[in-house]
């Protein structure tokens, strides 16, 4: 308990001082996962918003793959991200493994199924009420689909936070592509994993508290955007 | 004859706008079957190229339906609507514009409510003030849609049906549960609507209002075309029990 106490209090110090390899570490897991959500968003959301919109044959067994896709095994994706990225794949000619391009790959697999998923659930949703004055004025496919997505800005907002969130947290697909390596690839959550192997509890709880902070932020921020939305009667 | 799907009519795709006049209009043999019901039965309609013409019945009679079935919002499991040798289809449905009961509205300002059909439908966007102005809203142009009071909401929602220019304006119970005040204000702006030569075509349940707006009554009883008369014709002498006692507010059954 004293070995825990101390460690915390080392832990303290390094984040309240700024710890160079702390901010880095930091530093690397924020461009990658937020790099991860804008592309998973630029997927995730059209793809979201043209099954919303669109009936079709099989449409069910789209929409069940797109919800069993949200649950996908971040070693799993890495696993095959690192198949087709191995100098012996498909890709491996691009030379991105064990760099933070394969990271963002990886990442942006794991969350684009939840940003269509969950922003196909908000738009149909939106849909079904404007869909009848839509029809009315006439508005063709690409109109409807833009307006929905303005229209559902601060949901789909809260939906691209659910993304990042689940992007920065996860361990599994960045360690197999990006091989956790000191001043390359090492994000927040394998430098948690590599300390505590080692037993350097104070970076790893430094690295954990930015962590936890970083999700109190979130949530915060998706709390924060949904009320000021609600006073505006724009949800 | 199968079920009404009720779905999707395919509205959205460019087509050619029709040359001529869009009206008169001509249905016949309308019929809507959902559920082995039939909600629509068998309906002729001729309505000629002016003036206000007022649908109403009972609940449950297909006054809304018939509204939609026109606007080309649902397809009929049978019969025919031709509009002046045009068939329904997105170049009709373009010349027109429905206000429903329950205003939809934009999760935005007022006035990008309006920049939102004006720009869609390539007009005029310098209209929009004047039109906010033109139903009471020019004070209110910044202020969120949703947060609107009820008339205001409707008051939104007609001036949004006017910036599309329509020849033939539908009308849904625009002002049931309304105050008298709001109701007077949209019945004075869809009255100048008609006078400036839109045809208007309004579901009510509100027999005041029917006989202040309406040249002539279309009276639907079980999805039947119960009555179609002369407004002053139909409010002195009825010539259906349904509409007696529809009038008298009795129990039409």
């Amino acid at each position: 308990m004293q070995d825990m106490t101390e460690a915390l209090g080392l832990a303290v110090d390094l984040v309240a001082s700024g710890d160079p390899d702390l901010v880095e570490i930091v530093g690397l897991s924020l461009q990658v996962s937020l790099s991860a959500t804008l592309v998973a968003c630029m997927i995730g959301l059209p793809l979201g918003a043209l099954v919303a919109v669109t009936r079709f044959r099989g449409r069910g067994a789209v929409l069940t793959l797109m919800n069993a896709l949200m649950g996908l095994p971040p070693v799993v994706v890495g696993l095959i991200v690192y198949l087709h990225l191995s100098r012996a794949g498909p890709l491996g000619f691009l030379g991105l493994l064990y760099t933070p391009g394969a990271m963002i790959i990886a990442q942006t697999i794991l969350i684009a199924p939840i940003v269509a998923a969950l922003s196909r659930q908000v738009l149909e949703d939106m849909h079904s009420e404007y869909d009848a004055q839509f029809r009315s004025l006439c508005l063709t496919r690409g109109q409807t689909i833009a307006a929905l997505l303005w229209d559902a800005r601060y949901p789909l907002l809260t939906v691209a936070l659910a993304g990042f969130g689940r992007a920065v947290a996860e361990v599994g697909a960045v360690m197999i592509v990006g091989g956790n390596i000191d001043h390359l690839t090492r994000v927040m959550t394998t430098a948690i994993a590599l300390e505590t192997s080692k037993g350097a509890l104070p970076m790893a709880l430094a690295l954990g508290i930015v962590l936890m902070a970083l999700a109190l932020g979130v949530n915060a921020a998706v709390q924060g955007v949904r009320s000021t939305a609600a006073r505006y009667a724009y949800v | 004859m199968s079920d009404a799907t009720l779905a999707f009519t395919g509205l959205g795709a460019r087509e050619a706008a029709p040359a001529g006049p869009l009206l008169p209009l001509r249905a016949r043999g309308l019929t809507v079957v959902l559920g082995g019901r039939a909600l629509i039965d068998g309906l002729d309609l001729d309505l000629g190229p002016t003036g206000c013409t007022a649908i109403m019945g009972p609940n449950g009679a297909g006054k809304s339906l018939l509204l939609r079935l026109l606007h080309g919002l649902e397809a009929p499991c049978g019969g025919t609507i031709d509009w002046n040798g045009h068939a329904p289809g997105t170049a009709v449905t373009r010349r027109q514009a429905l206000v429903f009961q329950t205003p939809v509205l934009l999760r935005r300002s007022v006035a990008a409510n309006l920049d939102f059909v004006l720009k869609a439908r390539r007009k005029d966007r310098s209209r929009r003030d004047a039109m906010l102005d033109h139903v009471g809203l020019a004070g209110k142009a910044a202020q969120p849609a949703r947060l609107l009071s009820g008339g205001e909401k409707q008051r939104l929602a007609l001036a949004r049906a006017l910036a599309l220019e329509p020849e033939m304006l539908f009308l849904d119970e625009p002002t049931a549960s309304l105050d008298p005040g709001s109701v007077q204000r949209i019945e004075a702006i869809v009255a100048e609507a008609g006078a400036a030569g839109t045809r208007v075509v309004i579901v009510t349940h509100d027999i005041g209002q029917a006989r202040r707006l309406a040249d002539d009554v279309v009276f639907l009883n079980r999805g039947r075309m119960a009555e179609h008369a002369p407004a002053d014709t139909f409010f002195a002498a009825p010539s259906t029990r349904a509409a007696r006692d529809f009038l008298d507010g009795r129990l039409v059954v």
